[in-house]
């Protein structure tokens, strides 16, 4: 059984990265779009991204080298990430329920991690870390797990009580948002109940990791945390199938969306893929277009359909 | 408002009125609570209309969509309407913004954050049909079920929905009920863009089915590729009402005036809004003699499209805005411009300088800058001698979301007004966070039937409550007071709502470009540029 449940956490981890990379890679590839920024834009002069200006206020912006501040992003997307700043100046409501509940994810995340470099640690070692650097982590990501665990519950039976209540959000609400939300509370409430309960003797979750690191089936877990890690693992796997996956798409809306302010002059790569774009043919079918699949997109748009549909030169 | 509207309910039968406004629906305005008027009545739909067009939404009516006659043409417009979805999502077809559109339509959380942020939705007392995200789920329902083809999983996990003409017809209108301002996608925590969606959802009517406001598309876009202008001005008529605004300019400001056109190798190719040349004679006139005055080297062009910077394809239409920007850079390539100098007018600031940057290839990709800049080099580099004594009077600003929110031109229009207009007062909130005028996205020059009435009611009403804020301690009309609006459009918009609530009339609140407060303040004009009358 311990096999199988190795094997479970195994796939939900590799589906979980692989769904993950997939989305993001997709969204990669996605064509480069026209210009659609939105501001403030923070890698802009910070005196500028006070009160949300931008280059276009300089004269002749163009003679002057473009500003750009991974710090400025930095200082926007770490309070954002972290603390959902956004949806707590916004919608303070639905902050208070969301914000434990993400900030739950974070832990478990963290703590996940923790173990998992404990392990890995103690198999390349070949024994248990011990002494002081043992007990930090340990006590760290035994803190980071049970408070992360209890703030997801808290959150999703939260987010799920807002979801069914607040007459905005019930009836934009599908029979699927519903489920995602149970899916955390029913694993999570796995997890923790057979953790709490699991016998002495029985495998904690470092074992389970090390056992896993080393494909050692010799550890007995209980049966109540070991329903609780599959269907977490199931749940790990699922996420990025669904909405659910914005902590991929946030990159892009952000990052590529609305603080993509880079003008065409100079930059070669853009020039280059635009190039191509224009060379589609597109199949928009009202008259004025002048599409239809024969012609390109650089074609179409040096038509001027009022003269006789002719191109110009 | 107790509004039970649900999305399902965009599939209601043809007929059926899915909203109607009533007066006491919308939000209070500060003055209604003065003398209990909030505007004129508005005028119903005539039954005649109704029967003959798609106005099965709310009260109003912007696409005229004639009622198809039989349940084939219905089939038939259905599939169209299915043929533009799906090409939305394809890279041949919209490369132009299929990242974004993926991302808003698969990632929104439906957390309703984003629906106190439209002035839309707010103004109309949380009409459910107005909320950012009605028509966007509609829409991202439709995608899963027809683009994606879901299954019964998919609505199960991404919500039923189900497409008909009734639905089809009352989505087109709905996309015309949003001013694309995106204040919505700036509250959003995920990053996802109601605007964007409205703004795709447009596109598709037009490139696939060939619907679009007649405002915008035949007598706008389409005329401007005619005639040269969405006015209908040819070169000829451009030229002439621009030598008379000229004669105007000399006598009004005692300084001798005259319009340079067609100068090759000037500094600036300046680009107005053709609309002021008609409506605000006295902004191109200003800019003349604001230009002429600082010793700027420029021109203006009567080449075809060049003396009118309007390009209302950046609303609704990919190739109709490809092409006008084209119009316009060649023009200026033309020319041997060091620059062009965008005037007065918020989308076509954004359309050329910002949404078609990345299609004018090559030696096409001509430097362009926006009129507030230059402005503010003259004013604060003290180029012309101003007496900001002259612009004594209460004054406050518009921002254009074109320039502000979606350009982050903020301050330059501030540091102007700080420095001649002594009783400058912010709105609020202003800046990146401003609300639209009501007049975005093509509304200002939409007014068919009583489209009119809808946006000095529900769409203007917020920026007519933050005007009369804005002035709150000086609305005795013994104090005349002015709203500097540096757009076009959302000038024709707040002329139209200060109208409407007669705010002239009972608070002498008049309305106007910058560079005429500019030139209002030049010690070499005559006094008294700005006249306070209604216009
Ligand atoms: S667009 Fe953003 S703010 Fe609005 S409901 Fe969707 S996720 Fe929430
Ligand atoms: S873009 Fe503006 S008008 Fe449209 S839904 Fe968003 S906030 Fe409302």
């Amino acid at each position: 059984m311990t096999v199988v449940l190795y094997l479970v956490i195994a796939a939900a981890v590799l589906a979980f990265v692989v769904a993950s990379l997939e989305r993001a890679v997709r969204y990669a590839r996605a064509p480069l779009h026209l210009r659609w920024e939105l501001y403030p834009v923070p890698h802009e002069k910070p005196a500028r991204v006070a009160y949300g200006g931008s280059y276009f206020e300089t004269s002749e912006w163009w003679k002057v080298p473009r500003h750009f501040s991974l710090i400025g992003e930095l200082r926007f997307m770490v309070p954002e990430i972290l603390f959902l700043k956004a949806l707590r100046e916004n919608n303070r409501p639905l902050w208070f329920r969301s914000f434990p509940f993400h900030f739950g994810l974070y832990l478990l995340t963290g703590s996940c991690g923790l173990i998992l470099l404990t392990a890995g640690l103690s198999v390349l070692q070949g024994r248990p870390i011990s002494g002081v650097v043992g007990t930090l982590l340990r006590e760290t990501y035994t803190l980071g797990g049970v408070s992360g665990l209890v703030l997801a519950l808290v959150g999703a039976a939260a987010l799920l009580h807002r979801r069914l209540t607040a007459p905005d959000l019930r009836s934009y609400t599908t029979p699927g948002d519903i489920l995602n939300l149970l899916f955390f509370l029913v694993a999570f409430g796995l997890l923790g109940v057979g953790y709490l309960l699991r016998p002495e003797g029985s495998a904690g979750v470092l074992t389970i990791v090390t056992g896993i690191l080393r494909w050692d089936p010799t550890p007995q877990v209980a049966p109540v945390f070991a329903a609780g890690l599959v269907v977490t693992s199931v749940l790990t796997a699922y996420i990025p199938l669904t909405h659910m996956s914005h902590f991929v798409a946030k990159y892009f809306t952000y990052h590529s969306v609305r603080w993509d302010d880079a003008p065409l002059r100079d930059n070669r790569r853009i020039a280059a893929a635009f190039a191509e774009y224009l060379t589609y043919r597109p199949t928009w079918s009202a008259p004025h277009m002048k599409a239809g699949g024969a012609t390109t997109w650089a074609e179409v748009a040096a038509t001027n359909p009022k003269v006789g549909g002719e191109k110009r030169s | 408002m107790k509004d039970k509207t649900r999305l399902s309910d965009l599939s209601r039968p043809s007929g059926e009125q899915l909203l109607h406004l009533d007066p006491e629906d919308l939000q209070p305005l500060p003055m209604s609570r003065d003398d209990g008027s909030s505007g004129r009545a508005w005028a119903p739909l005539s039954q005649q209309v109704r029967d003959r067009y798609e106005c099965d939404l709310d009260d109003t009516c912007a696409l005229s969509l004639p009622r198809p006659k039989t349940p084939e043409q219905e089939r038939e417009l259905v599939g169209q309407f299915l043929a533009g979805l799906e090409k939305l999502f394809t890279r041949e077809n919209n490369w132009t913004f299929l990242q974004p559109l993926l991302l808003t339509v698969e990632h929104c959380a439906r957390c309703q954050t984003c629906s106190d942020a439209c002035h839309v939705y707010e103004s109309s007392g949380r009409a459910e049909i107005y909320r950012p995200t009605y028509r966007s789920e509609v829409f991202r329902r439709l995608y899963y079920k027809h683009v994606k083809g879901g299954g019964l999983l998919s609505a199960w996990q991404h919500g039923a929905i189900d497409l008909t003409w009734s639905m089809v017809a009352r989505l087109a209108e709905l996309a015309y009920r949003c001013n694309l301002c995106r204040r919505c996608a700036q509250t959003c925590p995920i990053g996802a863009d109601n605007g964007l969606v409205t703004h795709e959802i447009r596109k598709l009517f037009s490139q696939e089915m060939g619907i679009a406001p007649k405002e915008l598309h035949e007598s706008g876009s389409m005329l401007q590729l005619k005639s040269g202008s969405s006015t209908g001005m040819n070169a000829r008529a451009v030229r002439d009402n621009v030598q008379f605004i000229d004669e105007e300019m000399s006598e009004k400001t005692g300084l001798a005036v005259e319009t340079p056109w067609d100068v090759e190798g000037a500094d600036i190719l300046l680009i107005h809004n053709a609309g002021e040349v008609l409506a605000w004679p006295e902004n191109p006139g200003a800019f003349a003699v604001l230009l002429n005055a600082a010793g700027v080297s420029w021109t203006l062009s009567s080449e075809l499209a060049a003396y009118d910077a309007v390009n209302y394809g950046v609303w609704y239409d990919d190739a109709q805005l490809a092409r006008v920007a084209l119009m316009h850079a060649q023009v200026a390539k033309k020319l041997k411009v060091g620059k062009i100098v965008m005037g007065e007018c918020g989308h076509a600031h954004k359309a050329l300088f910002v949404i078609a940057d990345r299609i004018l290839t090559g030696d096409l990709n001509i430097p362009r800058e926006s009129c507030l800049t230059l402005l503010r080099d003259i004013v604060v580099g003290g180029r012309v001698k101003l007496d900001p004594s002259r612009n004594d009077f209460p004054v406050t600003l518009h921002d254009p979301c074109n320039m502000v929110r979606l350009m982050g031109i903020v301050e330059p229009q501030r540091e102007i007004l700080r420095r001649i207009c002594p009783q400058f007062r912010e709105m609020h909130p202003h800046g990146v966070d401003n609300y639209c005028c009501g007049g975005g996205s093509g509304f200002a020059i939409m007014s068919g039937h009583n489209f009119q009435d809808w946006r000095a009611q529900v769409s203007g009403r917020k920026k007519i409550e933050q005007i009369l804020n804005a002035f709150a301690e000086c609305l005795d009309p013994s104090r005349p007071k002015y709203v500097c609006a540096p757009c076009s459009n959302c000038k024709g918009q707040i002329r139209d709502a200060l109208n409407y609530h007669d705010l002239w009339e009972k608070h002498r609140i008049l309305y106007g470009g910058l560079v005429e407060l500019i030139v209002n303040a030049m010690e070499d004009v005559t006094p008294g540029f700005i006249e306070w009358e209604w216009r």
